[in-house]
């Protein structure tokens, strides 16, 4: 299902993630999967996050999609030039894939395979366009499919940036070529979010506020420090390290389904990304009240 | 290499037409020094070495001057072995006059077993073109620099063949962001307005946003500007132009 049908059917849509692992087996991501399966609507499969290599994204997306699970193929510029981007979209609509987020990237200095060559032949917006025009029936060089794709366009942005003027431009540029869906950078403070909301209003594409549980105090000061566009407020942060280590998950619940609730009525979903502690999201989604 | 050579003929003719200006600030090609290890590595199984340096890029960027040439000769001759001479041609990646050089120096190239150059890549190819000696590189060629301040060398260009400043208010993006983000930042822009990539380099976005303020130029029409995917065919690798001259004397 696309999840462009999920926002016309319901008021808030949640989508979870998996982050597929170093090396060739599933077992443990599509378990994950499974316990967030009756309480999200699509569940996004990553692209080498954090430039580090590992297992496919559409292998795994269309390994959810025969359990019954709906996945959001992620989709990077970095490491395809345009004909295997192109050609891997025309793949994923044969895999019966749906939804695909386009995204710049992380670049690979920052993973484990800083030697590689950058490829970034397009950027997102390009990406978007090219998948727009896929759609549509020709592919960038104006060649006529023989059968057009099918597939729901997601992008993403970052509420939290300090160059929120920047980041607004490119996302005007994303939604008018093709995106059909956004899911943030992790926000926490629901103020800053509003005042994004402010910011997007009238753009017409569905919002889903990104989330980033924090798992523990060090990894939200690590975040605070390393990973530009995201802030964890020291409030939260005074409330994780003031949590003994076998709390912390149920603490995390809390708060994640406390932001989900004070941000409900501003937007149009959440994406909640947990970092391998995929069995919170069912007590997440019921502690926000969008699920009994 | 001949956009080199363009470039090099361009700064000549300004350098003809200001004969005052002593010292050109000026598009480099930016090298750097191989470790002396790894130079004596590759130079292994060879006796005699003739060193050639450039009076330009290499210079400039203190790897391949005449006082390079002198110390690594000084360095080879510890290290055993025997320098049989040395040339620092004004330009050397001018393959014309560097070849007429070398031959004045035929004595001494030729009781020489290889060829050390420490010139760009360019320059190092240029003495392959009129050598029948192995040639080395002593220098790892980096990139076009610009000259901020004596010694202080950034990529500002990338010689990508199709030129996009008119539509960032003469900053690139194409060169200047690692991602080559040519309709706005990625998520990596730090909220010192730097880039995530690397710490010590502005975000080119924020730099972009900062320049046409500067300038007074329209915002709103570069923020609503849609850019195509650069076309690569227009630098397809190896690429030359052949220039007809201006005019005849």
């Amino acid at each position: 299902m696309k999840l462009t049908q999920a926002f016309q059917e319901q008021d808030f849509v949640v989508t979870g993630e998996v982050g597929p692992p170093k090396g060739a087996t599933v077992e443990e991501i599509m378990e994950g999967a499974r316990v967030m399966k009756d309480y999200v609507t699509a569940v996004n499969v990553t692209d080498n996050q954090s430039a580090v290599m590992r297992l496919g994204s559409l292998a795994v997306a269309r390994l959810l999609k025969e359990e019954g699970i709906e996945p959001v193929y992620q989709m990077t510029c970095r490491d395809r030039n345009r004909i295997m981007l192109q050609s891997d979209l025309l793949s994923a609509e044969v895999l019966d894939i749906d939804n695909v987020l386009i995204i710049t990237g992380d670049h690979m200095a920052m993973g484990d395979h800083p030697q590689a060559k950058p490829v970034f032949d397009l950027d997102s917006v390009q990406l978007l366009e090219a998948a727009k025009g896929l759609n549509e029936g020709h592919d960038m060089a104006g060649n006529e499919l023989e059968t057009p794709t099918d597939l729901c366009l997601g992008a993403v942005v970052t509420p939290a940036s300090s160059y929120l003027d920047l980041q607004i431009m490119k996302l005007e540029k994303k939604i008018a070529a093709g995106a059909e869906f956004i899911q943030t950078q992790a926000v926490y403070d629901p103020a800053t979010f509003e005042q994004f909301m402010k910011r997007v209003e009238g753009f017409g594409v569905p919002i889903m506020a990104g989330i980033v549980p924090v798992k523990s105090a060090g990894m939200a000061k690590y975040m605070n420090a390393n990973v530009a566009g995201v802030r964890v407020p020291d409030e939260i942060i005074k409330r994780m390290a003031d949590t003994p280590k076998a709390e912390r998950k149920q603490v995390a619940t809390e708060i994640t389904a406390e932001f989900i609730r004070e941000i409900k009525d501003m937007c149009e979903g959440a994406h909640i990304m947990p970092q391998g502690w995929d069995d919170m999201i069912p007590e997440v989604v019921k502690q926000a009240g969008l699920a009994s | 290499m001949l956009l080199w050579a363009m470039h090099f003929r361009w700064s000549r003719l300004q350098r003809s037409s200001i004969p005052w200006m002593e010292v050109i600030a000026t598009t480099m090609i930016i090298s750097e020094s191989k470790p002396l290890e790894e130079v004596l590595e590759m130079l292994a199984g060879y006796d005699s070495v003739f060193v050639v340096g450039c009076g330009e890029c290499a210079t400039e960027c203190q790897t391949g001057g005449e006082y390079e040439v002198n110390e690594i000769g000084k360095m080879l001759t510890e290290a055993g072995k025997t320098v049989t001479g040395s040339l620092v041609p004004d330009v050397t990646c001018q393959v014309l006059d560097t070849g007429r050089l070398l031959r004045k120096s035929k004595e001494a190239v030729s009781r020489a077993d290889v060829i050390l150059v420490i010139a760009c890549g360019g320059g190092a190819q240029a003495v392959a073109a009129s050598v029948d000696k192995p040639v080395v590189s002593g220098v790892d060629t980096l990139f076009l620099g610009d000259t901020v301040r004596h010694g202080q060398f950034y990529e500002w260009c990338s010689a990508c063949g199709s030129c996009v400043l008119h539509e960032y208010g003469g900053i690139c993006p194409v060169t200047r962001c690692p991602k080559g983000q040519v309709h706005g930042p990625c998520g990596g822009t730090t909220d010192e307005g730097k880039c995530e990539v690397n710490s010590e380099n502005d975000c080119v976005w924020v730099l972009i946003w900062e320049r046409l303020d500067e300038i007074g130029a329209n915002k709103d029409a570069v923020a609503s500007a849609a850019h195509e995917p650069r076309d690569y065919s227009v630098h397809q690798r190896p690429a030359s132009r052949i220039f007809e001259p201006r005019r005849t004397k």
